[in-house]
């Protein structure tokens, strides 16, 4: 899913890093939002809504329609289309509204 | 808590340009800015800029950024910039509260701001509208250009403006296939030059057809498609089934303008302006006085008038913050002459006759 070859960019990632998406380890990249990497990574479904538990997915990609939201390291309603992987990151499929205690 | 002179919220071509303005008037600035990048939807767009050579036409968007960062850097200490940071509220006496992160809150005491958080892409009503996989063309162009991730592998285009169409292309340079690009309305709403090169791929431009509905266990598989009549109501046996795994919807951005409403400025629904958008005066100064706006916040238009409205709205929080640029007259007179150039074509006198109603 990750582009090689393009006619105007080049793309220079960051030092590969690794990261756990339920209980799944994953390769991105440094320097890249959870949501591209997961992406990346075949990975479409992110959340499930709260009343009728339907499939949420990545969507506007600047912070701003909460369809993206997961649990990452614990902390739920992360949006994760604009927060950048970091390495040995725990991400989970956040399922309702998310539990803060 | 941090304190600064002028809290400039958004860092795209609207919120950078003010920060120059503002730091080259001798204001402190702080600039905030939700996504982990600078340069809001500038570092996507691989296309070249229309418009004036002032805003950098035949410049690609992404060197724009990179541009206005290095104009920046010349002010050194004097601007901060938080990135991967969320206001979340300004409040009655001034206080501005944001998040850093997963879990960070802090405070913000600025003497004045300078909104400038830009746009949303609007979404479309149809059944499971909310598969995965149904995304909004500037998200996948931000997928593509900027993290280098193909959104799948075969695309639905929703809106034929200039975004569907520039979008539509770039997927082709990634080697993405595009199915078809569709528009509710009876003509293609982006330029002929555009349109014309993804025709020239072989995507087909369908004009009077809308989405009907998506179909998908967990993700999008498939689209029905039909087409409406003269009043935008589907037509009954024009019914076609697309298999995609992608569907991006390029219906036109709406102004985010949350903030300004929480903080009390006036606000009003213009459908020149693409929605609800505050009331402001010629130096775009909000109904708050301490309070400015500049770019889509106050109406949907290009990145070129962004950047300009950046430079003008800048300059007079700068003046409201005690430091007046020595060039002051001048540099208001010189970008409220450029706004009037860039509105003056056919486009422009929509705008135009929005911005009378939004003009105190």
């Amino acid at each position: 899913m990750r582009i090689e070859e393009h006619p105007i960019l080049t793309f220079n990632r960051g030092n590969k890093i690794s990261f756990i998406f339920d209980g799944q380890r994953m390769t991105g990249y440094e320097g890249e939002t959870i949501a591209a990497a997961l992406h990346a990574n075949g990975v479409r479904v992110l959340a499930h809504s709260p009343e009728k538990h339907r499939p949420r997915g990545f969507y506007c990609a600047i912070g701003n329609c909460s369809s993206c939201m997961m649990v990452v390291d614990g902390v739920p309603n992360v949006k994760t289309c604009i927060t950048e992987l970091r390495e040995g990151m725990v991400v989970e499929t956040q399922k309702g509204k998310g539990k803060i205690i | 808590m941090i304190k600064t002179e002028l809290l400039i919220i958004g860092a795209g071509p609207a919120g950078l340009c003010a920060a120059i303005s503002a730091a080259e008037a001798g204001t402190e600035v702080l600039v905030v800015e939700r996504s982990p990048r600078i340069g809001g939807q500038l570092i996507k767009q691989t296309h070249m800029f229309f418009g004036s050579e002032r805003q950098y036409a035949s410049t690609r968007g992404i060197d724009i950024a990179g541009i206005l960062m290095d104009k920046l850097t010349k002010y050194g200490d004097r601007v901060r910039i938080l990135t991967e940071t969320t206001v979340l509220g300004i409040y009655e006496d001034g206080m501005v509260t944001a998040l850093h992160r997963e879990d960070d809150y802090f405070k913000i005491r600025p003497n004045a701001i300078v909104v400038a958080t830009g746009a949303s892409e609007k979404a479309l009503a149809f059944p499971n509208n909310d598969l995965p996989g149904i995304y909004g063309a500037g998200a996948v162009q931000t997928l593509m250009n900027v993290y280098g991730v193909k959104p799948g592998d075969r695309v639905l285009m929703v809106g034929a403006g200039n975004i569907g169409l520039i979008v539509s292309y770039q997927l082709m340079q990634a080697g993405v296939e595009v199915a078809a690009i569709l528009d509710a309305a009876p003509k293609i709403g982006g330029y002929l030059v555009h349109a014309a090169k993804v025709r020239r791929m072989g995507v087909p431009i369908m004009t009077s057809h809308t989405v009907k509905a998506a179909m998908g266990k967990d993700s999008l598989e498939q689209v029905v498609i039909c087409m409406v009549d003269d009043r935008f109501r589907p037509i009954e046996g024009t019914e076609q089934t697309i298999d995609c795994d992608v569907c991006c919807i390029s219906v036109g951005l709406t102004p985010l303008g949350e903030l300004l409403a929480m903080a009390g400025c006036e606000m009003k629904y213009i459908p020149q302006l693409s929605g609800t958008v505050p009331m402001r005066n010629a130096d775009y100064q909000t109904t708050v006085p301490n309070i400015f706006a500049a770019g889509d916040v106050t109406g949907i238009e290009e990145a070129s008038s962004a950047m300009v409205e950046g430079y003008l709205a800048g300059l007079c929080a700068a003046k409201h913050t005690g430091h007046t640029h020595t060039e002051y007259e001048n540099k208001r007179a010189d970008y409220i002459a450029q706004l009037s150039q860039l509105r003056g074509g056919p486009v422009g006198k929509r705008i135009l006759d929005g911005i009378a109603q939004q003009l105190n």
